[in-house]
């Protein structure tokens, strides 16, 4: 009985709060595009334009919802929910909070003591990208037929990187149940979080997440100088909101993530610690693990303002030519330490040499292409 | 004629170094101008309904018809303004002017001008030899149908009325008294926009730039 309220209690409490924190992640980053471009941003309905994800909510609820007659509309209908139900879902096996520590009524995980967590995260997320596909393909529209061909491309390209990535991190821990990997950094402390053995794994991983989350700089899936809206072009009223909504669990799914893997999840030196017992402590790691999480999403919401879209091309050279073999030599190296046994600090200078060796070989093979490059002939009187 | 060589400066693409090929120099420098941009937050927004434009003193909005100082419509019914107008949008229909208003011929019985038709360039107000059409400052013109936005003589009266007294939209010439264009006798003589040779006809005449002899009691 104990048990059903407690899953009862944490799926109403994670679902309310992951759609709450959607609709108020839309303001946020409508505010930072403002500032960033020199604009006011909202602040039409309510104090600083606070109330304006639930107009927008209401504007979208009672929307016409059109199918246009030319769509497959089983697809067409199904897609968006796909795209919804799967970024939610990967939700149940994400810790966001110290999970020993939670309160009787409910448990700070949906599912507790999955083994399998984070294959269990990319396997539904990754299932995402069929949202998408269908949803571009069903529109009958060659702008989101385009949309989702890019999108499966890429979603599948990064896969690989994201998942390489995490085996380091996966090794080092000995399982890849989040929580044990949560509670390992968490108790070890400030020096044990993974970023400091696998910041290149981090940097890999935070990229290849961006990607699969059609976040900027990789939303080419739904990029609307070329594609009009991508995959969403015919969707409109409340189908649309359930794509965008999709989106962004899935942004904070992956923000959820990264400091989980890397930043030591709800550790925090001095202020949450496995030793601090003060009086809502547990309050004080979620609100930990949340900064983090926070803090996260607004870096990305800055890169999406400070690097421009990738060429299809080179969306694809980044994952294949650059990504794949760096997380590839990333896992090799972190399996030589442990296999030797070398003391785990060996593992930062090696990702630091790794970065840099990467670096070197793009310098090269920018200037050999470079001077494979056809250029005008200049001739010698022309020199100034 | 082919460039001279001296003129052509060739650029040469940057060195592309190890920095850039990391990537990460320029995604930190480009960081710094987002984080700038937003921790400063200088918008330029207008909130409009609140805060109005400032508008150029040449601004060119709706139109209006003065009156002169007896409280007259000025226009005296030429027709220049009508046949000035690029979009074709002013229309007159002239009446002989009453016995009692002895310094004019005609007075235009209507004058529709349609404001969704004109495209606001202002050459009536400059073909106007009396400055009686000119252009204001308002340019929140709405209306529930086309046919409330063609604005016949009284609603260009009455937006004289409105704006007479708001300091951008002085009325240009003295009130009341039939501008400086409409007095073609005393009009200053204008010298010639290019330059005269004394062979030139126009060097001929008594006051140079006027062709032919302007007729001294036309207006009179």
């Amino acid at each position: 009985m104990n048990e059903l309220i407690q899953t009862l209690v944490t799926i109403g409490v994670v679902f309310g709060a992951v759609l709450g924190i959607c609709a108020y992640l839309v303001l946020l980053e409508r505010k930072v595009s403002a500032r960033m471009q020199d604009r006011v941003g909202p602040n039409r309905v309510g104090p600083w334009g606070l109330l304006q994800p639930l107009a927008d909510g209401i504007k979208l609820v009672l929307k016409e919802d059109p199918t246009p007659v030319h769509v497959d509309v089983l697809l067409y209908r199904i897609a968006p929910m796909i795209s919804v139900f799967t970024t939610l879902l990967a939700f149940a096996v994400v810790p966001f909070g110290p999970v020993g520590q939670a309160p009787w009524f409910m448990r700070f995980i949906i599912a507790p003591n999955i083994d399998i967590g984070i294959v269990f995260v990319f396997a539904i997320t990754s299932l995402a990208v069929y949202g998408v596909i269908l949803g571009g393909w069903a529109s009958n529209n060659k702008y989101s037929a385009l949309g989702s061909l890019r999108a499966s491309a890429q979603v599948v390209s990064y896969e690989i990187p994201l998942g390489m990535s995490v085996l380091g991190v996966a090794l080092l821990a000995g399982s890849i149940n989040l929580e044990q990997i949560m509670l390992q950094q968490a108790e070890g402390g400030f020096w044990k979080w993974n970023f400091w053995y696998q910041p290149l794994a981090c940097l890999v991983f935070f990229t290849s997440a961006l990607a699969e989350s059609n976040r900027m700089p990789f939303d080419l899936p739904e990029c609307e100088q070329e594609l009009v809206g991508g995959y969403h072009t015919e969707y409109g009223g409340f189908r649309f909101a359930m794509f965008f909504l999709g989106e962004y669990v899935h942004v904070v799914t992956v923000s959820f993530l990264v400091s989980i893997l890397f930043f030591g999840g709800w550790n925090l030196p001095w202020i949450a610690t496995p030793e601090s017992a003060y009086a809502g402590a547990w309050l004080a790691k979620i609100g930990v693990l949340l900064a983090k999480v926070g803090a996260i999403i607004v870096f990305i919401m800055l890169i999406r303002w400070t690097i421009p879209r990738f060429r299809f091309d080179q969306l694809m050279g980044l994952a294949w030519k650059v990504l794949i073999p760096l997380s590839l030599a990333n896992v090799v190296i972190v399996m030589t330490v442990l296999q030797f046994g070398w003391d785990r600090w060996w593992l930062l200078p090696a990702s630091i040499g790794l970065f840099l060796m990467a670096g070197l070989m793009g310098v090269n093979a920018k200037r050999a292409e470079i001077r494979r490059r056809p250029r005008a002939s200049r001739p010698a009187a022309w020199t100034t | 004629m082919p460039i001279a060589h001296k003129d052509v400066t060739w650029i040469e693409e940057p060195e592309f170094g190890f920095w850039e090929a990391t990537f990460l120099p320029a995604i930190a420098a480009g960081l710094r101008t987002t984080i700038d941009h937003i921790t400063l937050n200088r918008p330029v927004t207008q909130q409009y309904p609140e805060v109005k434009p400032e508008l150029p003193q040449h601004y060119r909005g709706v139109h209006r018809l003065n009156r002169d100082e007896q409280g007259r419509v000025k226009c005296v019914a030429c027709m220049l303004c009508a046949t000035a107008c690029p979009a074709n949008c002013i229309a007159i229909e002239a009446a002989p002017a009453p016995p009692e208003w002895p310094d004019r011929d005609k007075f235009p019985a209507t004058f529709v001008l349609d404001e969704l038709r004109c495209i606001y360039c202002g050459m009536c107000e400059e073909a106007c030899p009396v400055d009686a059409i000119e252009l204001t400052h308002i340019y929140d013109l709405t209306a529930h149908s086309r046919k409330e936005m063609l604005f016949d003589r009284e609603k260009l009266l009455e937006v004289y009325e409105e704006t007479k007294n708001n300091p951008k939209d002085p009325v240009r010439t003295g009130r009341g008294t039939l501008g400086p264009a409409s007095e073609f006798g005393a009009l200053p003589a204008v010298g010639p926009a290019t330059a005269v040779e004394s062979k030139d006809r126009a060097a001929k005449t008594e006051s140079p730039g006027v062709i032919g002899k302007a007729p001294p009691d036309r207006y009179e």
